[in-house]
């Protein structure tokens, strides 16, 4: 009975655990250092459990809708409201239900690597609660079926991130990263105001759902939808618009930096649900395809090339974060591409989206493995220069497994999860443009020769006398680094259960807008 | 009546240019934070202007004379708007703060240690 | 930098007002324009004209961060807990229960205009007096934390 009534709450519980548990974390952080670890580990651990039980119910018997303040959670249309959904309403289908999957685990190892790796440094008390408020702001994004309250979790998200990022001030400078990630989120989230305006100026809603059923794709609506693209396409580091990113995710603590790329996929996240539930067909499926899969190609194309020179260990990852997420743009920007034709999205179309949805949580795991490692040489040697770095391969060996790990999937190298939806993406994408496919392919070549490099001047050569003595990082950095590395090593041997039972529900439930429709506004 | 009805559309879009200008030409920080509160100012009438109603009273029931109300959901999102703007400049200014502190300007083209 | 005694004594007087008017403000919150973030701007303001008027040193034995950011904390929290009781209850997040419970806040509305019952709308005065107290601290600790960041020898 009361298993039932936490399924029923889950998607409140999701947003609730890690708010409550942020609030409280200054007083508990006065009782003790060891109490407070507790009590975040275990707010992390309760809240991915939720989002594992409501993926579970997600993906067993389909769309779960919360009514928040209603009298009973499927209540969505009030009887007396005219049949309109008037409260904040949290759709979750199977695309939010993979997202929440990807910020649980995520969420999960870097929460236990933060408490050995930030342990050296002091406010601790507000680290956490931050980092909470981010959690709480990804699962809202990605759970919340009101365009309004999606903006005010952007926000959350944003203003929380922003703290992050200048938490180790050193001297200044990862403010000025803060800086320039702030000025442009908080641009970006007023541009999206506009649009939600402009919805709700046309449409007198804020639902997605019903904005959706009442779609027109009037001039007001394209203006909405360039704006829209323009903004979230920003937030998720996409190129023209990724000078934020490789400054923020270098000068951010590493565990904030793994985090951020699971935030800026949800911002993915809130672009596709814009383009595929929100508009769909009424849109020119075609020119907006493009546009997202020139966005795409571009990303792919400058980033990779922009991380070969660098010298900065995170820097140069950041880089490779904009490229992948080129990927996911090109993937999903195929199937919008050939979406309302049948046939063709038979073909290949799906298949595109479902390389692309795959490589989402793919990336999130092999790329929050790869910051974390990371954090972990700087943890112990102090530098992020690769030119200082070398011989530590003899000391820090399972950090090296891992890195090991994380860099072959990010090259698609096989049996790493990296390589199993690249593959799709390679196929289908050569079905639709073969240019596209062998730039894709050219791109994580220049991965994989960026990453060799850098492995060669990490792990490899003789013992350095300065690092002669360094330690191997602390074990629940280690643990913290091992569930990411399992999860990309299982979806690496196993990608058809992956793929057949949590992506292509997710890239159906983006296809399908009708189902989102009727699933809040109940069959209208 | 079309005319007065744009007025305050015509003003939404002069305060947005004049906020985007400041915030990407100015090169004080403090200046580009004024930018970008003007451009959610711009904003928060944006929001507030579309829930006008000719003739119409505030959607408060005390007694209230029984003519048409405004729809109330404008006025919501605009205040959530104008709360998380307070949250958004508070953050901007420790920032500017900080910046101050540990480089002794505020001038965007002295704060380039990034790059290095 | 101390202001005149005029302005030190004025402020002095002004802020028990200030704080009785921001109280107002927040239990009115479900009944007239304002509301819980209002009323706690409104407080905050009383808190700025404190320590505007007399310096920052003086207030800062009477004024602790300390004490506002705990408020700041409760606040959320209580908001945040009210919303949580409704799932004890087996009702969803939110659920306003106190609604025409009968209990406090819990009186029914008269169809049509009338004058207005403080003691009605169930969860959301409580709700506004959480954000009352939240913004009151906040507030209050941002303004604060950029006082405190101030270079003295300048001032």
């Amino acid at each position: 009975m009361i298993t039932d009534a936490i399924i029923a709450n889950s998607p409140a519980l999701l947003v609730m655990i890690p708010l409550i548990a942020a609030f409280a974390c200054p007083f508990i952080g006065r009782i003790s250092p060891a109490v407070r670890n507790i009590w975040v580990v275990g707010a992390m651990v309760l809240t991915a459990a939720m989002a594992l039980l409501l993926a579970g119910e997600v993906f067993s018997s389909g769309t779960v809708v919360y009514t928040f303040g209603a009298s009973a959670p499927g209540m969505s249309v009030p009887p007396d409201s005219g049949g309109i959904p008037v409260r904040i309403v949290f759709t979750v289908d199977a695309m939010s239900a993979l997202m929440q999957i990807i910020g649980a685990i995520t969420g999960l190892s870097i929460v236990l690597y933060s408490i050995a790796g930030d342990r050296r440094h002091t406010g601790l008390e507000s680290y956490y609660t931050l980092y909470l408020l981010m959690i709480a702001g990804v699962m809202g994004m990605v759970s919340t079926g009101d365009l309004f309250n999606f903006f005010v979790f952007l926000e959350i998200l944003s203003i929380s991130s922003a703290g992050l990022i200048a938490y180790r001030i050193d001297r200044g400078v990862a403010v000025e990263a803060a800086v320039k990630y702030f000025v442009l989120s908080t641009i970006g989230a007023m541009v999206i105001l506009v649009a939600i305006g402009i919805f709700y100026g046309e449409y007198d809603a804020l639902n997605i759902a019903v904005i959706a059923s009442r779609m027109q794709f009037t001039l007001l609506d394209q203006v909405a939808l360039v704006l829209m693209i323009a903004a979230l396409g920003m937030k998720c580091g996409a190129v023209p618009m990724h000078f934020w990113t490789p400054d923020a995710y270098s000068m951010a603590p590493s565990s904030i930096t793994a985090m951020l790329v699971v935030a800026s996929q949800a911002s993915l996240y809130g672009l596709f649900r814009v383009v595929f539930t929100l508009y769909n067909v009424t849109l020119n499926a075609a020119t907006v395809g493009w546009i997202i899969i020139v966005l795409g190609v571009l990303s792919m194309v400058v980033g990779v090339t922009m991380a070969i020179p660098q010298k900065d260990v995170k820097r140069l990852m950041a880089y490779h974060a904009i490229s992948q997420t080129g990927y996911m743009l090109l993937g999903v920007g195929v199937g919008l591409a050939v979406l309302g034709n049948q046939s063709l999205l038979d073909a290949f179309g799906y298949v595109a989206m479902e390389g692309g949805i795959f490589h989402i949580i793919n990336h999130a795991m092999y790329k929050g493995l790869l910051f974390l490692t990371a954090g972990a040489i700087f943890y112990r040697i102090g530098t992020r220069n690769l030119n200082r770095m070398g011989g530590l391969g003899h000391n820090m060996k399972y950090t090296m497994v891992f890195f090991v790990i994380g860099a072959l999937a990010i090259a698609g190298i096989p049996p790493f999860n990296g390589f199993a939806s690249k593959l799709m993406i390679y196929e289908s994408v050569f079905m639709f443009n073969p240019i596209l496919s062998i730039i894709a392919m050219v791109v994580s070549i220049l991965t994989l020769a960026s990453f060799v490099k850098v492995f060669h001047s990490i792990f490899m050569g003789p013992r350095l006398p300065e690092y002669a003595d360094v330690k191997e990082a602390p074990a629940p950095m280690l643990i913290g680094m091992g569930i990411l590395a399992a999860v990309v090593v299982l979806f690496g041997l196993f990608p058809g259960v992956v793929v057949d039972h949590l992506i292509e529900p997710a890239a159906q439930a983006l296809v399908n807008q009708g189902a989102y429709i009727s699933a809040v506004m109940g069959g209208a | 009546m079309l005319v007065f009805g744009t007025i305050p559309y015509l003003v939404i879009v002069a305060l947005a240019v004049i906020g985007l200008a400041t915030a990407a030409l100015k090169r004080n920080l403090i200046k580009i934070f004024l930018g970008i509160t003007i451009f959610e100012s711009a904003i928060n009438l944006f929001l507030v202007s579309l829930g006008y109603r000719d003739g119409a009273v505030a959607p408060i029931f005390t007694d209230a004379p029984s003519t048409e109300m405004v729809m109330a959901t404008p006025q919501a999102l605009t205040l959530t708007s104008i709360v998380i703007g307070v949250a958004t400049t508070a953050l901007l200014l420790s920032f500017a703060v900080l910046i101050w502190k540990h480089y002794g300007t505020v001038d965007t083209d002295k704060i380039r240690r990034l790059k290095e | 930098m101390k202001m005149s005694k005029i302005v030190r004594t004025g402020a002095n007087i002004l802020y028990p007002f200030v704080l009785i008017f921001g109280l107002y403000i927040v239990l009115h919150g479900h009944l007239t324009p304002g509301g819980g973030f209002q009323a706690g701007a409104v407080i905050a303001t009383g808190v700025v004209l404190v320590i505007v008027a007399n310096s920052y040193e003086a207030v800062t034995g009477m004024l602790q961060k300390v004490v506002f950011k705990a408020q700041e904390s409760i606040g959320l929290l209580l908001f945040i807990g009210v919303a949580a009781i409704a799932i004890t209850l087996g009702l969803p997040f939110f659920y306003n229960f106190l609604a025409n419970s009968g209990s406090i806040f819990g009186l029914s509305v008269p169809f049509g205009p009338n004058h207005g019952d403080l003691n009605t709308a169930g969860l959301i005065p409580i709700m506004n007096i959480a954000v009352g107290i939240e913004v009151w601290g906040g507030l209050t600790v941002i303004i604060l934390s950029m006082l405190s960041g101030l270079d003295r020898k300048e001032a």
